[in-house]
C-alpha cells in the first residue's frame, strides 16, 4: 500500500504526515497529533463522538479517510478554544452542568457548535432536530439542549482554562 | 454488523487515487477495473470496508471532480451525483417544486450524514431502505450514466435490480439524477417510520397526485423498505387516477398498496407492522399530496 503525504490545516496549524490509504482521520487525530478529545464510539457514523469540522463542515472522523483532508482545513475539540478563553458553547456546558461522563461532550459541542453558527438563537425542537445525530447514553439530553440554547448568554462568560 | 468487526480501523488496503475531472475518473476506472470502487461522501462505502464486505484495491474518490457537484434548475433540475443531501434539502428550486424530494432529504439520518453523504452515492449503494430513491421514483427521475466513450438515461424505476444491485455497467459513473418539470396542479409528499428520527426507515412512501379540480388526473405511489428494491406501486395508483380525490379513495388506494408490497421480517421491523405502517402512512401522504395539489394550482 503507498504511502500518501497529507499537508491540512490542525487547528490552524500547518501540519505534514505520511499516512496509510486506509487510515482515518479519527486515528491520525487521536494517535499521530495525539488530540485525544475527539472519541471513537461506534464506527458506523451512528453516535457522533468523533465529529470534527473539516473546512467548516461537521464530518464524521471514523468515516473520513485522512487521505483525503489534504489541503483542508481541520478543527477538532481542542481548536475552539482562543487561547485560554473557551468557547462559549464550551462555558455553556459547563454552567449548565451538561457533563456527565463527558465521552458525548467533544461531538455535541462541534455539532453545536455548527448550530450556532447558522442560527445563534435556536429553539429547543432545533438543537434536538440538529443534534439527532449525537448519542449521550448517560441520556443527559436535557442538560446539552438547554446548554446549547443558553450559549448565546454566556459570550461574555469568564471562565478560563485553569493555568498548567 | 458482524460481533466480531472492528469498526475503529479499515482493515482492507488499497490505493487511493483523487481524479481533478470525469475524464481522469473514467480511465482510472478503465485501468483499475472491476475491483475499483468509487467514493463519494463514504457514509456506506468505509462501513462496509470496515465490514470487509467491500475490499476494493483501488479507491477512487469523486471529492475533487467540481463537474459532479451541484443543483441546476431550468425546465425541471438536475442534480448532480455528488451533490450532498445537505445541499438538495436547503435548495430553493427543490424547496419550491419538489416537496416529497426535500422532505426525504430532511428525514435522511443526520446532520454530518447529510452532510457527508451524496444523492448519487445514496442511489448506487442501492440500499432497498434508501430515502430519496421512493421521492425521487414519485418525481419521474433518470440517471445519467456515463461511460468514457457513452452516456445512457436510465429511468429510475428501472434501475434497481436487487439490495445493493443496479443496471450499472463496468467503467459506468452516474453523473446526474435529471428530474422533469412537476405537472401543473400537482403536490407531492414523503412519510417515514423509523424507530427514531436518525434511523434507517422501518417504512418510507412517497406519493405525487396532479389534480384538476376534485379528480386525480395522474398519480405515482414508492415506497423503500418494503421489498427488494425501491419499488413504484402500480395498482394502487390504477385505482386512483381519474377517481374524485376523496379520504376514502385515498383509503383505498393504501389499502392496495398494503397488499401489493413485499416486506421481509428482519432486524427494524416485522412483515405485519410494515404492512400496517405502510397502509398508514401512503394514505396521510396521499392526504398531504393532495392538499398541497390545491395550494399549487391557487397560486
Amino acid at each position: 500500500m503507498k504511502k500518501h503525504t497529507v499537508r491540512f490545516s490542525l487547528n490552524g496549524t500547518p501540519r505534514e504526515i505520511t499516512v496509510n490509504a486506509n487510515e482515518l482521520l479519527l486515528n491520525v487525530t487521536r494517535e499521530q497529533e495525539k488530540l485525544t478529545g475527539t472519541k471513537y464510539g461506534c464506527g458506523i457514523g451512528e453516535c457522533g463522538a468523533c465529529t470534527v469540522h473539516v473546512d467548516g463542515r461537521p464530518t464524521l472522523s471514523c468515516l473520513q479517510l485522512a487521505v483525503a483532508v489534504d489541503g483542508a482545513e481541520v478543527v477538532t475539540i481542542e481548536g475552539l478554544a482562543k487561547g485560554r478563553e473557551l468557547d462559549p458553547l464550551q462555558k455553556s456546558f459547563l454552567d449548565n452542568n451538561a457533563v456527565q461522563c463527558g465521552y458525548c461532550t467533544p461531538g455535541m459541542i462541534m455539532i453545536g457548535r455548527n448550530l450556532l453558527d447558522e442560527n445563534p438563537n435556536p429553539t429547543e425542537e432545533e438543537v434536538r432536530t440538529h443534534m439527532r445525530g449525537q448519542l449521550c447514553r448517560c441520556t443527559g439530553y436535557a442538560s446539552i439542549t438547554k446548554a446549547v440554547m443558553g450559549a448565546g448568554k454566556c459570550a461574555t462568560g469568564d471562565f478560563k482554562i485553569p493555568a498548567e | 454488523m458482524y460481533m466480531n468487526t472492528n469498526t475503529r480501523i479499515v482493515s482492507p488496503e488499497f490505493d487511493f487515487i483523487q481524479p481533478k475531472t470525469l475524464a481522469e475518473a473514467f480511465s482510472l476506472l478503465e485501468e483499475h477495473g472491476a475491483t475499483a470502487k468509487l467514493l463519494a461522501g463514504g457514509t456506506d462505502l468505509l462501513v462496509q470496508m470496515k465490514m470487509e464486505r467491500q475490499q476494493p484495491s483501488h479507491v477512487i474518490s469523486l471529492a475533487k471532480v467540481k463537474e459532479l457537484e451541484g443543483i441546476k434548475a431550468g425546465d425541471g433540475l438536475t442534480i448532480g451525483a455528488t451533490t450532498s443531501i445537505s445541499a438538495i434539502s436547503k435548495s430553493a428550486p427543490v424547496k419550491a417544486r419538489y416537496a416529497a424530494l426535500r422532505e426525504a432529504c430532511n428525514a435522511y439520518s443526520t446532520v454530518s450524514v447529510m452532510l457527508m453523504g451524496t444523492i448519487g452515492g445514496n442511489l448506487c449503494n442501492a440500499s432497498p431502505a434508501a430515502d430519496t430513491a421512493p421521492a425521487l421514483l414519485v418525481h419521474d427521475a433518470s440517471v445519467i450514466l456515463k461511460t468514457a466513450k457513452a452516456t445512457r438515461k436510465v429511468p429510475l424505476k428501472d434501475f434497481f435490480t436487487g439490495p445493493g444491485k443496479t443496471v450499472m455497467q463496468p467503467g459506468e459513473i452516474l453523473t446526474a439524477i435529471e428530474l422533469p418539470e412537476p405537472a401543473r396542479g400537482s403536490g407531492s409528499a414523503f412519510l417515514k417510520i423509523s424507530r427514531v428520527v436518525a434511523d434507517i426507515s422501518q417504512v418510507c412512501a412517497a406519493v405525487m397526485l396532479v389534480r384538476d379540480g376534485d379528480k386525480i388526473t395522474d398519480c405515482r405511489i414508492a415506497l423503500g423498505s418494503v421489498g427488494p428494491t425501491p419499488v413504484r406501486m402500480k395498482h394502487a395508483v390504477g385505482a386512483l387516477i381519474g377517481q374524485r380525490g376523496t379520504p376514502e379513495a385515498f383509503d383505498a388506494a393504501a389499502e392496495i398498496v398494503a397488499r401489493d408490497i413485499t416486506p421481509i421480517t428482519d432486524v427494524r421491523a416485522t412483515e405485519k407492522y410494515r404492512r400496517h405502517v405502510a397502509r398508514i402512512i401512503v394514505r396521510d401522504a396521499l392526504l398531504t399530496a393532495w392538499q398541497r395539489a390545491a395550494e399549487g394550482a391557487a397560486k
